[in-house]
């Protein structure tokens, strides 16, 4: 885990969810909570998935995360923000990330949930294996 | 010198291995720790292709000069965030 100025980042493997960040951000300076979770489909690219396996590179993938959460502070200066990246395998249904944005005002905390999720999934170092009916593979990329 | 090389997701799968150790000459780079890297597992040469690397936990060039110790990671097009 990685605490920045206005957050923190880690990667769990351990069920995660939104609820639970978000209630962590609940304070009176803050008039907008956004929420995002990111949750195990059952069907991709066309395959039934069965389950789903993601493999992370710690060190780097909480630096990076906490890299993005420093740079929302940076353009949305009042904002709080919680990030959790799951590794490990998760059936569907399962939150595979979870975070929260907390703000004075809902623009922002909207605009740091956005930019975070975006961020984590452009460069942040964990890859999603999607084990299928008939086969299994690394997905490369968005 | 030794450089310690970390693989993931499908470069780890078809190394048989997350992590492997090579010798470098000092003043090599990263380019040259991959082909190294390549000479023992020519497998993963369409992986490192399209992989970006790692020097000690952040993004780096391939024309990075390494240090005895430093950890090298081969990281394919990442895949996080669900959905």
């Amino acid at each position: 885990m990685i605490r920045t100025r206005r957050g923190r980042a880690w990667i769990s493997d351990e069920p995660v969810g939104a609820d639970a960040l978000a209630r962590e951000l609940q304070d009176e300076r803050f008039g907008g909570l956004v929420t995002f979770e990111g949750v195990v489909r059952r069907h991709s690219r066309g395959k039934r998935i069965v389950f789903l396996e993601y493999d992370a590179y710690p060190g780097m993938a909480e630096r990076q995360m906490a890299q993005i959460l420093d740079e929302a502070a940076t353009n949305w200066p009042d904002t709080q923000i919680l990030a959790v990246h799951r590794k490990g395998r998760l059936e569907i249904g399962m939150v595979a990330v979870a975070i929260a944005a907390a703000a004075p005002h809902r623009a922002e905390a909207f605009a740091a949930c956005r930019y975070v999720i975006d961020e984590i999934k452009q460069r942040v170092p964990i890859w999603k294996k999607e084990v299928a009916e008939d086969g299994e593979s690394w997905i490369e990329g968005d | 010198m030794d450089i310690t090389i970390r693989l993931f997701a499908g470069a780890r799968d078809t190394a048989g291995t997350s992590s492997t150790v090579i010798q470098l000459p000092h003043g090599g780079t990263a380019k040259l720790a991959l082909d190294q890297l390549l000479l023992h597992f020519p497998a993963l040469t369409r992986l490192v292709a399209v992989s970006r690397v790692a020097v000690n936990l952040d993004y780096a060039s391939l024309d990075t000069v390494l240090q005895p110790g430093d950890e090298l990671a081969v990281l394919p097009p990442v895949s996080g965030g669900g959905i």
